[in-house]
């Protein structure tokens, strides 16, 4: 067994963050969780019944910039 | 847009709670100024501390809490029970619960402005109560994650709006920090040891210290920031999708900044390092949220020329974009050698607790005050601009004479003479403070006028309930 150091723990654990991140944005921004991230952003106007939506902000493509 | 809204009628919210907190935000921010104005002015003139009770030492502790928690605090109870309900679509579980959460975190904030006073203290920096109120502070926080929580799941929305996640991180984190922290010795009732040895009490109290930062003066007010935001704006959040990216990584590398507190202490210097290079790696996902907020405004700039309460959520981002800026920078150990122990930290502290926290807090009121009682608008959207000209002119009044007066004390303790004696003493650098002081006590005072132009204003709108409001002098605008 490869006993570890402080420095093998340090790249560890860097390249786990890494994963980790690379993870997360993979998940966030894939085509598959657009329609439900799109739908949750209308979240906070769906208490107005009879409000305007606010439309044409998340149908236009903006968020890919 | 799809239609998700469920075509039943809206539920009954819990809108009573809400406006108890908001009352407590203005009322107890009127109070933790008043007593930050005060010390600021004792510094000033130090023949205003009178006797063992009110002198500087003993009133900082009380600034501090009473700002953080009673304040901010109250602030983000009124926000998080508003937000949960209204993006959820669902009542709180339970009214009487939410009920003991408000009487138990007054009771909290009572029983800090008596005993810090008194100089009951267990010295850790903004967890300084002694433990009897520490686990009253427990129990009031197991019982708001119990109705927090227990409303999201009973939630009629099927998804949960990212301004929940950032206010569930921060009551978990919240916590976890202060039961770890917290956990002493009692020796008497009004006194107790840390369980903590040396130098792991110190990274247990700055592991909490700055994840107080990261969690309830960070995470909790970007819940704010990522409903209030939107709905002044009445357009949804920039990109939804970066806003999940911000959260993971905001909350994944808060938590290991502490440690830049304790820069070439006896801390072992893996963990300085560690705590130096989280804090520079933060300064990304702090910015990822920022331009998340203020680019909600893209195709909505000229709402900021009429809308106060926009400037002010919008100009607290700046602040917060401003103060992450400038915490990465101080958490660079050569930096911090000279920032450190120097009224630049209170500079960076006010740039984040006045620019952003206050700021924040105080936009999401004036939107959130008039809809609690049923009114259009606030009373006078005049005297909102004119409060928001007096907490940007304050602010940076406040943190530009920190700016000048830490570096000028940096530079002179770390002046040394040729044969290797100190250049000024102590004093000497205390004595060129002073008009810093002055002018921080000028700004201080000037943002803590604009929060009784708030009181004024909600007393007006909320008061009034017969005159009828639409003779507002709004149209001055």
């Amino acid at each position: 067994m490869i006993a570890m150091d402080s420095g093998t723990l340090q790249g560890l654990s860097t390249v786990v963050a890494f994963i980790a991140f690379i993870g997360v944005t993979a998940w966030a921004y894939s085509k598959s969780n657009k329609q439900a991230f799109d739908e949750a952003a209308q979240l906070p106007f769906a208490d107005e019944p009879g409000a305007q939506p606010p439309a044409q902000q998340t149908t236009d493509g903006r968020e890919q910039s | 847009m799809s239609d998700h809204t469920p075509a039943t009628a809206l539920p009954e919210y819990n809108t009573k709670i809400v406006k108890q907190f908001a009352i407590t935000t203005v009322m107890w921010g009127i109070v933790g100024m008043l007593v930050g104005v005060i010390i600021a002015a004792q510094l000033v003139w130090p023949e205003l501390n009178f006797g063992p009770y009110l002198h500087f030492g003993r009133l900082r502790p009380l600034h501090t809490n009473a700002v953080i928690f009673a304040f901010g605090g109250s602030a983000l109870f009124a926000a998080s029970y508003h937000v949960v309900q209204r993006t959820c679509q669902a009542p709180l579980i339970s009214d009487k619960l939410a009920a003991f959460t408000f009487w138990g975190w007054q009771l909290v904030i009572v029983a800090a402005a008596i005993t810090l006073p008194m100089g009951l203290t267990t010295t850790k920096e903004y967890a300084e109560l002694e433990w009897p109120i520490d686990i009253l502070i427990a129990v009031v926080w197991v019982v708001y994650a119990i109705v927090f929580f227990g409303t999201i799941m009973k939630r009629r929305a099927k998804h949960i709006y990212v301004a929940n996640w950032f206010f569930g991180a921060f009551i978990l984190a919240v916590a976890m920090l202060h039961i770890v922290n917290s956990l002493a010795v009692p020796v008497s009732w009004t006194k107790s040891y840390s369980i903590y040895p040396g130098a792991i009490d110190a990274m247990v109290q700055w592991w909490y210290g700055h994840n107080a930062v990261g969690f309830f003066l960070t995470a909790g007010f970007l819940g704010m920031m990522y409903y209030f935001v939107p709905k002044q704006a009445e357009r949804p959040v920039y990109s939804y999708r970066l806003s999940i990216v911000h959260f993971w990584a905001l909350i994944a590398i808060y938590i290991w900044a502490g440690p830049h507190h304790l820069h070439y202490s006896a801390l072992p210097n893996w963990a300085q390092s560690l705590g130096m290079v989280m804090s520079l790696v933060l300064l990304a996902p702090s910015w990822g949220g920022m331009i998340n907020g203020v680019m909600t405004l893209s195709g909505a700039w000229h709402k900021l020329r009429t809308d106060p309460t926009l400037r002010f959520l919008v100009v607290s981002l700046s602040f917060y974009g401003m103060s992450t800026f400038e915490g990465p920078m101080m958490a660079i150990k050569t930096v911090n050698a000279l920032s450190h122990n120097t009224d630049w930290t209170i500079g960076h502290v006010h740039s984040g607790a006045l620019g952003w926290v206050a700021m924040i807090s105080i936009g999401s009121m004036y939107h959130l005050i008039p809809r609690l009682w049923g009114k259009q608008q606030m009373y006078s959207e005049n005297l909102i601009n004119i409060h928001f000209w007096m907490s940007t002119i304050g602010t940076v009044l406040y943190i530009a004479s920190m700016w000048v007066n830490g570096i000028a004390q940096g530079l002179m303790w770390r002046a040394f003479n040729a044969d290797g004696t100190l250049t000024y003493s102590f004093a000497e650098a205390v004595e060129a403070s002073y008009p810093g002081y002055f002018v921080r006590f000028v700004g201080g005072f000037i943002f803590f006028a604009g929060m009784l132009l708030m009181a004024y204003n909600v007393y007006m709108t909320v008061g009034r309930d017969k005159a009828t409001a639409t003779a507002s002098p709004a149209a001055a605008v």
